[in-house]
């Protein structure tokens, strides 16, 4: 390197050795930017390269050309595209969605509805899922081998190898239509009480549990396993650690980096990749509102999910890598 | 190209509810309103009297004509006895049949309904769903409603109406005295704005084409006058579009207030999620709206709908999968209620291509299918037989007693060798087209194979098959759903210049016919000229019509008063405000 450029770069440089956090935290968000920038023209280039326009497609078997016409010009669709694009855009940087073309209603605001229940069941679900499957993860490594991890593991396979649909139609079967004890459909909506919506999604939450464990605990038995062997481990058994205790206590922090990491997926699976668990139980997340405005090319709706989701896998993405490094002071004071 | 929508834009068809007996059923007279739900509400009542086991066939049978309103108390009770039932026994029956025939008010009523998404507006103009449809006519009125045995067009709104001798210029009296759900009177001046809504050069309405021959529309003192481009006798029927509920100055103001004269005022409404509805105190009319409230709630996976009717959280649900009918019909709890209809799935030749302009190898073709064995492994026996011609028994004037085309290997061999054509014909087909096309478009190749006819199958794919093989290829599978009227089926899909003539049929006669059929104000007349029509799409056309598809819905016991409705899906999508729970 230059004399010149670590003359004028050391203030930058011991800033950034000072606060190596800070400045991937801000590195990464800058990062992240560019790439919603990327994903919004991927869908705008994507939803244009479908077949059949919004009015045509949305007015169906009635549309009539004037009809298309006097759509196509109220929503300005005959300007040329990258008109339209920067249009959309030069709205969402002051914060504007714009209306859905469709039903005409804003898009924050619905979006505001179908991803604070998207959140919500995701959220029920983690709540649930991820200490369960941390628990039973380093259960099933404190009787490795033995027949209470062969259960844990064989149950578990077993949920994630069956399609999660029909893991959500057995539970209905069982439980709402034969013994009658749970709630179904699974649609919230909005004025409903918080405990009658914890009832309400007791089901789906319950099969998306069922999916997530196996993945999470797999991976946290298999972290802990490798650290296992490491010589520390043998010091803490040697010292008369009990073996519960020497799992918890010195394991499992240091497996926490690829424990955070799986975790962090499986969360944002559960926010994003469930249309199907929200059709099986009639809920009304983000997945089924994104898949309805593709069907009829509706932009708006279309480019805020799409968004949405992205900077929500970012977002968990991030927050796996920033957790991992302050768990591991290695990677926080990198040489 | 935008046919893959088409599953949610109206389906008109017909509509029975299956082992009825037709024969306690009353014709209707135009001005009898209240029998309107009347009619169902007999047959609904037998089923119940049926389900009690003390009664043999006989009894049954007197419980019936009780029902149906053809026997005293007295009556009954005479012959019940002389049939072996004792006094009180019979008293209790008859009791019970006369009490069943009055409809229970109140309850919750809730309906999981596939056809919605969280694109649905709830302005009638772009109503295209299931669910909206539904939804439009429990909280709206349309001018006219149809007759749910014969589809003629019957008083709502209007409460009369007369043409001039040419069919140009129609008179309606719009009936006076009716509120909408804001407390204000509804005008002639709110029709006015309605229709011009749904027919001015800024429409972006899905009736606007219906309405393109309308040129005038005005309060001429106090009567609703249409003056039209041509005469058209079908006016009063296209009236009935569910589109055109008459809002408050037409809903130019609030296109999406939900505001009407229906029985039911809308409550809250989340597009492709749940809309709720609470009784209208004030309705025009009292023979409809007896539950309480209404939710209708969307549910597009057939699983869910189905489970959901099961385990009673819902009480009423459409589009069951005709292949888990018999799985469903074992349900303690649940009753089938079937809806003939004239949707129709087709494979179409371009009559203009080679090999299909040889009218001989589309004749050897249409001979060529088994239609009965379609419509039992494709439908599951939901659904009749086609014969060629897209009109079937749920049109008004629709054509009886032409002969039905059957399958016949010797006849297709025979047109098949006379036309001289030899080689594999290319069908493409494509899961998307209709349910079960590809394993029909297989049964076709089948039965074309015993006639020495070779049929090559190409499977395309979905996404696009209506844009670029529909109306583009010369031979491909595909469905049609049903019109209001004959002449606007015909119009849309035959006529020489029609959009969506997808068979290129096009014939001279056949359109002169269509346009004199239209303006035709002598029903027998006009019934004759849809005979000559319906022969000359059937000997001539380009189209191979195998099946028409029934609707199947289903509904909780308890449900009573559900209509056969032949105008369209769920009781022409009245089903909320006709029916009621038995205690």
């Amino acid at each position: 390197m230059s004399n010149s450029a670590e003359a004028g770069g050391s203030p930058a440089r011991s800033l950034r050795d000072r606060f190596p956090l800070a400045a991937l935290i801000i590195e990464r968000c800058l990062l992240s930017l560019v790439l919603l920038f990327a994903v919004s023209v991927l869908i705008f280039a994507g939803v244009e390269a479908l077949p059949g326009d919004f009015a045509t497609t949305y007015l169906g078997q009635s549309a009539t050309p004037q009809a298309i016409a006097n759509i196509t010009a109220e929503l300005g669709l005959d300007r040329p595209v990258t008109t339209r694009y920067f249009d959309w855009l030069g709205g969402v940087l002051q914060g504007d969605f714009g209306t859905s073309w469709a039903s005409r209603n804003s898009v924050s605001e619905q979006v505001g509805n179908r991803l604070g229940n998207s959140l919500f069941l995701a959220g029920f679900a983690a709540i649930i899922a991820v200490p369960l499957a941390i628990g039973l993860g380093m259960l099933s490594v404190h009787f490795r081998d033995r027949m209470p991890d062969k259960i844990i593991n064989v149950i578990s396979l077993a949920a994630i190898s069956l399609p999660e649909f029909f893991i959500g139609y057995l539970l209905i079967l069982y439980f709402a239509v034969n013994f009658g004890i749970a709630t179904f459909p699974a649609t919230v909506y909005q004025g409903m009480g918080f405990f009658e919506r914890i009832q309400t999604i007791a089901l789906p939450t319950a099969t998306l549990v069922l999916v997530v464990l196996a993945h999470m605990m797999r991976m946290t038995r298999a972290a802990i396993l490798s650290v296992m062997s490491s010589a520390y481990m043998e010091t803490a058994e040697l010292k008369g650690l009990s073996s519960w205790r020497a799992i918890v206590k010195h394991a499992a922090p240091n497996a926490l980096a690829p424990i955070i990491n799986v975790v962090a997926l499986n969360l944002a699976y559960l926010v994003v990749g469930v249309v199907v668990v929200e059709v099986v139980f009639v809920y009304p997340g983000m997945g089924q509102y994104m898949v309805d405005a593709v069907t009829v090319r509706d932009m708006p709706v279309v480019q805020a999910c799409g968004l949405i989701f992205a900077a929500v896998y970012i977002l968990l993405n991030m927050l796996a890598d920033i957790l991992a490094i302050i768990a591991n002071p290695r990677l926080r004071h990198p040489r | 190209m935008s046919r893959g929508l088409r599953k949610k834009g109206s389906y008109v068809g017909g509509n029975r509810t299956i082992s009825h007996d037709r024969q306690h059923e009353t014709p209707l007279s135009m001005e009898e309103e209240t029998g309107r739900r009347g009619v169902d509400d007999k047959n609904r009542n037998l089923h119940r009297i049926r389900g009690t086991r003390e009664m043999n066939d006989f009894t049954r049978y007197l419980a019936g004509r009780v029902i149906a309103g053809g026997m005293n108390r007295r009556e009954f009770m005479g012959r019940a006895m002389a049939a072996g039932v004792t006094l009180s026994s019979a008293g209790t029956l008859f009791a019970k049949s006369a009490a069943a025939q009055t409809p229970q008010k109140g309850g919750n009523l809730k309906l999981g309904l596939e056809g919605g998404a969280a694109t649905d507006s709830i302005d009638p103009a772009k109503a295209t769903s299931q669910v909206m449809f539904a939804a439009v006519r429990t909280w709206g009125d349309t001018l006219v409603e149809t007759h749910p045995e014969t589809r003629a067009p019957i008083p709502s709104l209007a409460e009369s109406w007369a043409p001039s001798p040419d069919a140009k210029t129609w008179t309606f009296k719009i009936r006076k005295g009716v509120t909408f759900h804001d407390g204000k009177e509804m005008t002639v001046d709110d029709v006015v704005a309605t229709l011009k809504r749904h027919s001015d050069e800024k429409t972006e309405s899905g009736a606007a084409g219906m309405l393109k021959s309308i040129t005038g529309i005005e309060n001429k003192g106090g009567d609703l006058v249409v003056t039209l481009d041509a005469g058209n006798a079908d006016l009063p029927a296209i009236f009935t579009d569910y589109h055109l509920v008459i809002q408050p100055n037409g809903g130019v103001d609030n296109p999406t207030a939900g505001i009407g004269t229906g029985p039911y005022k809308v409550k809250s409404f989340e597009p492709g999620v749940r809309m709720t509805f609470e009784k209208n105190e004030n309705d025009w009319r009292t023979d409809r709206g007896y539950v309480q409230t209404v939710e209708m709630i969307t549910m597009n996976d057939a699983t869910a709908r189905v489970a959901a009717l099961a385990s009673g959280q819902v009480q009423f649900i459409n589009r069951v999968d005709p292949k888990t009918v018999a799985l469903l019909t074992r349900a303690p709890t649940v009753q089938l209620l079937t809806t003939s209809g004239g949707g129709h799935y087709v494979f179409i030749m371009h009559c203009d291509k080679a090999p299909f302009d040889n009218i001989d190898v589309r004749m050897a073709l249409k001979y060529a299918i088994n239609r009965e064995e379609m419509v039992e492994r494709i439908l599951g026996g939901y659904g009749k037989v086609g014969n060629d011609f897209p009109i079937n028994d749920t049109y008004a004037l629709f054509p009886e007693g032409i002969e039905q085309r059957a399958y016949d290997p010797d006849k297709a061999a025979f047109h098949y060798k006379k036309s001289g054509h030899s080689g594999p014909i290319l069908l493409r087909t494509s899961e998307v087209a209709f349910p079960g096309a590809v394993d029909a478009s297989v049964l076709f190749q089948q039965s074309a194979k015993k006639a020495g006819i070779e049929i090559e199958l190409k499977r395309e794919p979905g996404d696009g098959y209506w844009s670029n093989v529909w109306n583009v290829q010369p031979f491909s599978a595909s469905y049609w759903g049903s019109r209001a009227t004959q002449d606007q089926f015909y119009s849309g899909a035959y006529l020489s210049t029609a959009d969506w003539n997808d068979t290129r049929f096009k014939n001279e006669t056949f359109d002169k016919l269509l346009i004199s059929a239209r303006g035709e104000l002598d029903e027998a007349k006009r019934r004759e000229m849809y005979r000559e029509m319906a022969m000359l799409v059937r000997d001539e056309g380009g189209t191979i019509l195998p099946m028409f598809n029934d609707f199947v819905n289903a509904g909780t016991k308890k449900l009573m008063g559900y209509v056969s409705d032949i105008g369209n899906d769920m009781s022409n999508g009245y089903v909320a405000s006709r029916v009621w729970f038995s205690a």
